[in-house]
């Protein structure tokens, strides 16, 4: 039971974690390869 | 006097149940922020007018004047990863982040104040000195703690951070850009404003990296790994003292490994959209070369993951040869799409040298790794950063010198890059030789029993309150 707790909340931490860096980072990716396409226009 | 032993290496020690994945977002925290570095130059027109506001006058800042910011900042960046990377080292990943976090964020704080009261020299020391030091330490500081955390994919986990330092640039871009719109006024340029909530979201991200952060406890081996009995032949089982690292062939050997496969890319990126405008003429508009330096960006930043990890499996001393080997032969054949008009080839060889040029910078961490093992790899890997340096110095001046020559002598502009092309080939050629070069450390150079238990003793240590 504890175990099973412990497990939700590291995949929390996790979550949380990845999308505190992925979420700016694939917002900036998006922009700069929305600005790219302009070389192929 | 505020007690600090929060930052402890002893404090950091991961419990039971922490996932190891939650590593890399901690490096990431800190190599995000710091990646605004190479967002810097949107901060140069804006600042050649903030006493004409419309237009650059008298008593405004020069561009050449204020290129030195950025200068400056990559001096310290290899001097303060070159001197701090023994401290880094001992005293702990969290003591490392926290400084850095410190630096980068006052250095912001700093150079707003510059810019408020119009004193460069201010900027020069907040955003140069103190965030350039910012730079260093931040850099080398998860190095060490995702390769002992990911001892069978070391190369992938020191390449999801150093790829954060190629992504920085994409966030920092747009957000720079947005902020100042949302602080200028017909009477006022809105950088310093700019300057003070960047400085205040960086210390914010840092500090979430710098909390989360952990090192895995003594001993610790993911779950299913099983480490190699023996050591393979480019791989030591042994530990190289961070000074004794400077003694051995291969250290220098590295570093020009290093320097060269940077300075082929580095002078490239720095002069991407004018090279592509003028070998291109009336094909490509200076819009599409502003999304063609958007692209090589793209690249560096993924071709730091992609070659990294890579290097896990085909190993760092053949990535390296795919970098010389291949680098080689697209740089003979820019000049080529240059004389066919075909700007799909060009573009192509480019995204290829670049994502190299990111992979060169997070292979070698891992690569010092297979040669001088883990203990002091942040260490030496702070000092290596000084070719990193250099390079920044030899790739943009062959890359404008030289064509400058060229123009000088009347070649056509279409043609003015073609000798520098060969001659970064030949550069690579030369790196290539340096990595063929490259054998194992030899045994005299390894850390002995004694030795490395004093070293693990002062890692202990280092860091702890008085009395503790």
């Amino acid at each position: 039971m504890q175990n099973a707790k412990q497990d939700q909340s590291t995949k929390l931490k996790l979550v949380l974690a990845w999308g505190f860096v992925g979420i700016p980072l694939a917002w900036g990716v998006t922009q700069t390869i929305a600005n790219a396409m302009k070389l192929f226009q | 006097m505020p007690s600090f032993a929060f930052l402890d290496r002893s404090r950091t020690v991961a419990k039971p149940g922490f996932s190891r994945w939650m590593v890399p977002p901690a490096a990431l925290c800190i190599h995000l922020c710091i990646g605004q570095a190479y967002a810097l130059s949107v901060f140069n027109l804006p600042m050649t007018k903030l006493i004409g506001i419309t237009e650059s006058t008298p008593g405004d800042w020069k561009l050449t004047d204020l290129g030195w910011i950025f200068s400056l900042a990559m001096f310290f960046l290899g001097t303060s990863a070159a001197v701090f990377g023994r401290w880094v080292e001992e005293g702990g990943p969290r003591r490392a982040m926290f400084t850095a976090g410190l630096c980068w964020a006052g250095g912001f704080l700093l150079s707003a104040v510059g810019v408020y009261a119009h004193h460069l020299w201010l900027i020069y020391l907040g955003y140069g000195v103190l965030g350039g030091c910012g730079l260093g330490i931040g850099y080398i500081s998860p190095v060490s703690t995702l390769i002992k955390w990911f001892p069978d994919r070391p190369g992938m986990a020191t390449g999801m951070a150093i790829m954060g330092f190629g992504g920085g640039a994409f966030i920092a871009s747009p957000l720079s850009v947005w902020l100042m719109g949302k602080f200028t006024t017909p009477t006022h340029i809105g950088v310093a404003e700019t300057f003070v909530i960047m400085g205040c979201i960086y210390f914010v991200f840092m500090m979430v990296g710098a909390a989360i952060v952990r090192v895995p406890p003594p001993g610790w081996q993911p779950a299913g790994y099983t480490p190699p009995r023996e050591a393979q032949r480019l791989i030591t089982k042994n530990d190289v003292y961070v000074y004794d690292a400077l003694k051995t062939p291969q250290f220098w050997l590295i570093w020009w490994v290093l320097c060269l496969n940077v300075t082929a890319g580095i002078g490239v990126l720095g002069q991407a959209s004018a090279m592509s405008q003028e070998m291109f003429p009336g094909h490509v508009t200076p819009v599409a070369a502003a999304g063609f330096v958007g692209l090589l960006s793209l690249f560096n930043m993924m071709g730091r993951f992609f070659w990294a990890s890579t290097s896990d499996v085909i190993g760092r001393k053949n990535t390296y040869f795919c970098f010389f080997v291949i680098g080689t032969v697209l740089y003979c054949l820019v000049p080529w799409t240059g004389s066919t008009g075909s700007v799909a080839f060009f573009v192509l060889c480019f995204v290829v040298i670049i994502s190299m040029y990111g992979g060169g910078f997070s292979t070698v961490p891992a690569y010092l790794k297979d040669m001088f093992g883990t203990r002091y790899v942040g260490a030496i890997h702070g000092m290596l950063l000084t070719a990193w340096s250099a390079a920044g110095i030899f790739g943009p001046v062959l890359v404008n010198y030289i064509r400058e020559y060229q123009i000088e002598h009347g070649i056509p502009k279409t043609q003015a890059y073609n000798t520098t092309m060969y001659i970064m080939a030949a550069l690579l050629v030369i790196g290539f030789i340096c990595n063929f070069m490259i054998k194992a450390v030899h045994a005299r150079h390894h850390m002995k029993g004694d030795e490395a238990e004093r070293a693990v003793a002062r890692v202990g240590a280092v860091g702890r309150p008085a009395g503790a």
